[in-house]
């Protein structure tokens, strides 16, 4: 297998080079799907029948409290990537645990805002609003659960087999994906909440 | 009982119970003849495991031709049934699930996968690569493809058929105007392929972009890998939205929720834009690696440089960006105003400019060429003026204010047929014909070849052309019949002859395959054609590791460099060669989506909750499998090297 020592540890081999090319690609039909989950949105943000709307369901405590578990998530888990590259297997496994436990609190006020919608009335079948809604929040929020057993397995690997080529490369990989969800869920703060309450 | 009644065919005929018998049958002959011939291992360690680009690209292509002749079916029956006015062959029912399933099989299952075929086995051997990016994935893809079309196929004689058009457009295909689970089978079947082609897609321009031989830069492509390259790039845009759409579609069917629906807010015209921001650009994903495929075979047998390279790429980078910019024209007359119809009539035409560069390009090749007729070549000749009637009644129906004359009418389906034709089937059957040598290492009978292109041609012609007329007179497309006095019969009986013209050449091509299996000459050596791109230079049939040697390129046409101007390709010794392992996880993964397809379908929560478990549980295998491959020892090369070729290599 070509190595480079030049580059980091992630980027050493052809293949772990062609995996983070790849997944960036991924990453761009990603934002074509949550693009379109946008635009829908935006066009059925009005259209609540008679369900509630946004204004009466929306409540700024639990959104700012995700908000800041998972951009604070963002940053723990760059932390982690920083360690990973000065070769601290200890630090890095810390920042990745602590990354997950905040994805964890995330999901958790995530599920309690779904349950009080539900017991507001805004259900999956209450309108073309709620329907939207609950699914651009959902896909999102599934893609942290996922992100969740994605990043626990890294731990593992990276805590039984150390930190070479192919465990670098794929908790490079991760960290990309979880930025991304970042990225997706500072759109959804931005012009679902703020604009849904304004 | 009421369990089972949910599987039951809502309107049974004796056509479908004799395919249910069909079927059956064909199962246990398939499964006897592998028992009986001790082939199980055989298809399971060389094919449905492997990781391969060739052997994957070989399975797609036998699986685009199953559904060639499946959605030809479809086609004969309703071109039988409207070939007399007020027939009764069909009911209307059963004529709806026809369309529909013509439609969605010809696109999705035939037409696709006929280009993924050609584009999996062709581009690595074009960009002088080892294999694609991520060799597993591609198994994995075709695998997700090919249980999407079965489970697809299998609304046919479980549960009933979808029935709402390919657009499947709601209202109709909501609960309450398809009551049978039809469209379920629709929204899933297709997504699940629909993931594999996505995958296709990121795999393919990770191959193109970082895997090309040394001195091939991008406009040193061959002009097919350009093609597969902006056809990818569009399949990873514009597949996401039908994601969506189809998730969104299934959960308005399943879970009671209103995005399409006509009450509590929902939007049915929501779903025909989503719909056709993918299904627009779907049209280029089929027709671009089309284009490459003519760009190889014409300057090969007109024996001249393809015309205007630069010029190829520009048209090809700008058709790809206008296709997602004129999806309305789909729905002209569904109430826009006039503003927005102007603007996506006037994107709609200007497709027409990049797409006449490529025309005239074509023909300057052409222009003082030493043309060589070949079957091939005689599908490229024939694609240059049916294709351009097609294309220029696209033009008459892209004017949104005469749209309305035309629209829904049989003037459509002919101009529709009339570029998806002899852009897309005749380019797969040229380039089949072509790369066959390469694929199976002996050639297709030309004489044969010749013949069925006559058929095909003269069918396409005779099948379509007289719904320019009858469509401009009135005849509504997807209706199962009409009346005597509008005068549409003669039409519609011109219109199924050439129908049946087309049977008989797709019958001539199966004859044909049959023949020169047992007949062709294996002696033909590697470059039959006397060809130009990379994939001509190595052996016939080609080494699982594709080249011994990476080449080095220095021109789009290195191969033919090499042969006229004294290129050396291949420089320096043998090394050792790193390969991947075979695999049966994507397999097991598809049979699991495949199974979980089914249980949403018909509403079995326990099954699809178990199912989508071990999808994740297989995706957990995945991670922590520990999978380095294998090596190709330099001893192994040589001795492959000397089996298939002796030292051409060093001469070259």
């Amino acid at each position: 297998m070509k190595t480079d020592n030049t580059m980091p540890l992630e980027y050493k081999t052809e293949q772990s080079r062609l995996n983070i090319f790849g997944f960036w690609i991924f990453l761009g039909a990603e934002i074509m799907l949550f693009g379109t989950l946008f635009a829908s949105y935006f066009t059925l943000e009005g259209r609540t029948g008679s369900g509630p709307t946004g204004a009466e369901i929306f409540e700024i405590t639990p959104v700012l409290v995700e908000t800041f578990l998972l951009l604070t998530s963002s940053f723990t888990i760059g932390l982690g990537v920083h360690a990973m590259r000065i070769a601290n297997k200890k630090a890095m496994l810390a920042f990745f645990s602590i990354t997950l436990i905040l994805g964890l609190g995330f999901l958790g006020f995530e599920i309690f805002e779904f349950i009080h919608y539900v017991h507001e009335g805004a259900g999956l079948q209450a309108s073309a609003f709620t329907s939207i809604l609950l699914t651009t929040l959902g896909t999102h929020g599934a893609h942290v659960t996922f992100g969740l057993f994605w990043g626990l397995f890294i731990i593992l690997q990276v805590k039984k087999r150390g930190l070479t080529p192919e465990t670098a490369n794929k908790s490079f990989i991760f960290s990309l994906y979880w930025h991304f969800l970042d990225v997706v869920w500072i759109f959804i703060f931005s012009f679902i909440y703020l604009k849904g309450m304004m | 009982m009421d369990f089972f009644d949910r599987f039951a065919i809502p309107h049974p005929s004796p056509i479908i119970y004799a395919s249910m018998v069909a079927i059956g049958l064909t199962v246990i002959a398939i499964v006897a003849g592998l028992t009986y011939f001790k082939k199980w291992g055989y298809l399971w360690r060389e094919w449905i495991t492997t990781v391969d680009h060739k052997r994957i690209g070989i399975m797609y292509l036998l699986s685009a031709l199953l559904m060639l002749f499946r959605g030809g079916v479809d086609a004969l029956m309703m071109r039988a049934q409207t070939a007399v006015p007020e027939n009764t062959l069909l009911e209307a029912q059963h004529y709806n699930e026809i369309f529909t399933t013509h439609g969605v099989v010809m696109i999705i299952f035939m037409a696709m996968a006929f280009i993924i075929a050609l584009m999996n086995f062709v581009v690595p051997l074009q960009i002088g690569a080892r294999d694609v990016a991520f060799p597993r994935l591609n198994n994995l893809s075709f695998w997700l493809y090919f249980m999407g079309a079965m489970l697809f196929n299998l609304s046919f004689v479980i549960g009933g058929s979808p029935s709402a058009g390919w657009t499947s457009y709601f209202p109709l295909a909501g609960n309450e105007f398809s009551e049978s689970v039809g469209t379920n089978y629709y929204m899933l079947a297709i997504q699940i392929s629909g993931i594999g082609t996505l995958m296709t897609g990121i795999n393919f321009i990770a191959t193109i972009l970082k895997m090309r031989a040394p001195g091939m830069t991008l406009m040193k492509m061959p002009m097919f890998t350009w093609s597969a390259l902006i056809t990818n790039l569009i399949i990873v845009f514009a597949f996401p939205v039908l994601t969506v759409a189809l998730a969104m579609g299934t959960m308005d069917r399943l879970f009671g929720s209103n995005f399409f629906t006509t009450s509590d807010g929902g939007m049915d015209m929501l779903w025909a834009n989503l719909f056709w921001v993918w299904g627009h650009p779907e049209v280029y994903i089929l027709i671009l690696p089309a284009f490459g495929i003519y760009s190889e075979i014409i300057p090969t047998f007109a024996r001249r440089n393809l015309y205007g390279y630069k010029s190829m790429v520009a048209s090809m980078v700008l058709i790809s960006l206008l296709s997602f910019f004129v999806w309305v024209h789909h729905f002209f007359t569904m109430g826009q105003g006039a503003l927005v119809n102007s603007i996506f009539s006037i994107s709609t035409m200007a497709i027409a400019v990049p797409t006449g560069i490529k025309i005239f390009n074509w023909l300057f090749t052409l222009w003082k060429g030493k043309i060589k007729i070949t079957v091939p070549m005689l599908y490229s000749l024939g694609f240059l003026p049916i294709f351009t009637i097609g294309g220029v009644t696209g033009v008459m129906l892209g004017m949104s204010a005469a749209d309305y004359q035309y629209h829904n009418t049989m003037f459509l389906v002919a101009h529709f047929h009339l570029v998806i034709i002899p852009g897309v089937v005749f380019a797969m059957i040229a380039g089949m014909t072509y790369w066959w040598p390469k694929m199976f290492g002996f050639m297709l009978n030309e004489r044969i070849g010749k013949w069925t292109f006559w058929f095909i041609a003269g069918g396409t012609c005779l099948a379509f052309f007289p719904m320019f007329i009858s469509g401009l007179d009135g005849q509504a497309r997807r209706m199962y019949t009409y009346s005597e006095a509008t005068g549409f019969g003669i039409w519609n009986m011109l219109s199924f002859i050439g129908a049946l013209g087309l049977a008989a050449g797709f019958i001539l091509i199966v004859y044909n395959v049959y023949y020169s299996t047992r007949y062709a000459s294996r002696d033909i050596g590697d470059d039959p054609w006397d060809a130009r791109s990379l994939e001509w230079a190595t052996h016939n049939p080609v080494p699982e590791y594709n080249f011994a040697i990476t080449p080095q390129v220095n021109s789009s046409e290195a191969f033919w460099d090499s042969k006229k101007n004294g290129h050396k390709l291949f420089k320096g010794p043998f090394k050792e060669i790193h390969m991947p392992n075979n695999s049966g996880m994507p397999f097991i993964m598809s049979i699991l989506f495949f199974v979980l397809g089914f249980a949403l379908v018909f509403s079995l929560w326990i099954v699809a909750i178990i199912s989508l478990i071990g999808v994740f549980a297989c995706l957990a295998h995945r991670s922590f499998e520990k999978d380095h491959g294998y090596h190709i020892s330099v001893e192994e090369i040589e001795k492959t090297e000397a089996e298939r070729g002796g030292a051409e290599h060093e001469n070259r």
